[in-house]
């Protein structure tokens, strides 16, 4: 079934993602009109083109349940797309998976399995299957580098399964580090973390992007997309809008993709309060 | 000490002890690495389905005069396929297919043993377990399936970790997930039938199971597991062995009890030892 277009569609049309200066940079990922879901159920994810150019961070900004997570696994593979494709540097994503690192969302790992800090971060070292492998010399160095750069150096012994939520992330921020990849898509990172905890993974994505790296990350806070996205795409099933995070995260965009009504406060224009239907049912009470 | 001595050494004069003890082992080292995976992935209803399982391939086997090894191994690799299957197909719950899927294998074993109307002693070995009834022959097919399982864990062992810790990482990064879940349940398979004979479709679960878990008590990683696990089975086998020969009882049930004893211990001391560690706060110390 059609959804019937909305008036604030019209205002405000999905743009262009590139924006001038970057058209001639390459891209780093490059995700032409995927569809993708599960058997039996309508698509989760429909018609998603957007880009992320090299040496760029991208937020994709959406509500839960808009399909992020779904998206992200249609353009790794991990579940096969309906139509459409993504490209990364150019070639297919299976071709070029030593140039990507994946972060699932912290709920998906299984935290019970016996395995230290360390090993979790070396398992991002992998890069094809070498019968009789163990972990090089390299390998060891980068994931102990990895761990040095999320401040997590003097829990590499310990058992994955005993860190708290916030170091959880950081160990499969780490793994997703010491990959050495190109392009890292995150997802929902930020999700749980106090507020001196997110400032300190957004220094690390910084320094990553800085360095050249481009990432994707995933994620309902729309603070973050503002102070450190190049660009932000925003997602409910399908693009809702994207471009310059300025420019897209408006009042109009953001109701549509949260389906939402909106409290606006603060020098954002748009507050991440006003996102959660408690701080939406507040302001409906005190209207009345 | 002569005395313990002559408890020790005694049992072994007889050639069908030394092939027991053999036999032991291989199913002590099997069942720990495979334990390993059992435990930490919540297949111990798989590797119980899949003991259950074999009486199919076992059942045709004796009709047929067929081999009983290459029928179990059949069957409870075949189980393990379709387990898999419905573990991504299926529109039921995963254990509620598993026990669909195990029952229909083992009534079908049952069916086909009940159009023979002579008595078959070999067949309550195999639901029983006869460690003492072990062939050379046997040794040597549990023997070549121990050494080809610990091959394989062997060269896939980054594959298998990474797999069983997060499979969707594991395929972003071009591991073959799929197969490799499947390579799991196929090592269940197989180590349920080198511990067949000697453990019985009944109880082989135990020494999948037990060791691995007491391993799990005493060390938190995968590798350390599977070789503590392989230690621990061993010493329960040969301690229940001890105990059959001299106290007259039955191998398996004296070899599984010991094991379960050994985790009763282990869990009394280590809950010791982490209220130990474990302030009243639950800070770890």
């Amino acid at each position: 079934m059609q959804a019937p277009s909305s008036p604030i569609r019209e205002h405000v049309p999905a743009r262009e993602p590139l924006a001038p200066e970057h058209r001639h940079k390459e891209l780093a990922l490059d995700v032409r009109d995927l569809w993708a879901g599960y058997p039996g159920q309508p698509a989760a994810v429909r018609g998603v083109s957007f880009v992320v150019p090299s040496g760029e961070m991208v937020g994709l900004v959406g509500p839960n349940g808009a399909g992020k997570s779904t998206l992200f696994k249609s353009i790794l593979g991990l579940i096969e797309p309906l139509r459409g494709d993504a490209i990364a540097f150019g070639r297919p994503v299976r071709e070029a998976r030593d140039d990507i690192a994946y972060m699932p969302q912290v709920e998906e790992v299984d935290w019970g399995f016996p395995v230290s800090v360390l090993d979790v971060v070396l398992m991002g070292r992998y890069h094809g299957f070498r019968p009789f492998a163990r972990w090089s010399r390299t390998d060891h160095d980068r994931a102990r580098e990895a761990l040095e750069r999320v401040n997590l150096a003097e829990f590499a012994g310990r058992q994955a399964g005993q860190l708290s939520g916030g170091q959880r992330r950081r160990v499969l921020m780490a793994r997703a580090i010491a990959r050495g990849a190109r392009l890292l898509l995150l997802d929902e990172p930020f999700a749980g973390l106090d507020a001196a905890a997110q400032h300190e993974l957004l220094e690390i994505l910084d320094g990553l992007v800085r360095e050249g790296n481009s990432i994707l990350v995933a994620t309902h806070d729309l603070s973050c997309v503002m102070s450190s996205c190049d660009e932000a795409v925003c997602l409910n099933r399908e693009i809702i809008a994207a471009g310059p995070p300025a420019e897209v995260l408006t009042p109009e965009v953001l109701s549509e993709t949260f389906h939402m009504h909106l409290v606006t406060v603060g020098a954002l224009g748009v507050q991440v309060a006003g996102f959660y239907p408690q701080a939406s049912a507040r302001a409906e009470s005190s209207r009345r | 000490m002569g005395g313990l001595e002559a408890w020790l050494i005694e049992p072994y004069r007889f050639e069908f002890m030394r092939r027991a003890l053999l036999a032991l082992m291989l199913v002590s080292l099997v069942g720990g690495v495979v334990g390993a995976f059992v435990v930490n992935k919540g297949l111990a209803f798989s590797g119980d389905a899949l003991a259950h399982s074999t009486l199919a391939g076992v059942a045709v086997a004796f009709v047929s005069g067929g081999s009983v090894v290459v029928g179990a191994l059949v069957a409870a690799v075949v189980t393990a396929l379709g387990v898999g299957l419905t573990r991504r197909r299926a529109r039921v719950s995963y254990d509620t297919a598993i026990g669909i899927f195990f029952v229909s294998m083992f009534s079908f074993g049952m069916l086909i043993l009940s159009r023979r109307t002579s008595y078959t002693p070999d067949l309550t070995a195999f639901v029983f377990g006869n460690i003492l009834g072990v062939s050379a022959g046997d040794l040597v097919a549990a023997g070549l399936l121990t050494a080809a399982l610990i091959l394989f864990v062997l060269a896939c062992y980054r594959e298998l970790a990474i797999v069983a810790y997060d499979p969707a990482v594991a395929a972003a990064m071009g591991v073959r997930a799929t197969l490799f879940e499947y390579a799991i349940l196929v090592m269940v398979a197989v180590a349920v039938v080198v511990a067949l004979k000697a453990i019985g479709i009944v109880l082989v679960n135990a020494m999948l199971i037990i060791p691995a878990a007491t391993a799990g008590l005493m060390v938190r990683r995968l590798s350390l597991i599977m070789v503590y696990a392989s230690l621990l089975a061993m010493a329960s086998a040969v301690v229940g062995l001890h105990l059959s020969f001299h106290a007259r009882v039955a191998v398996s049930p004296a070899i599984v009890l010991s094991s379960a004893a050994t985790f009763l211990m282990v869990a009394v001391v280590t809950s010791r030892r982490r209220a130990r560690i474990v302030g009243p706060e639950g800070s770890t110390g």
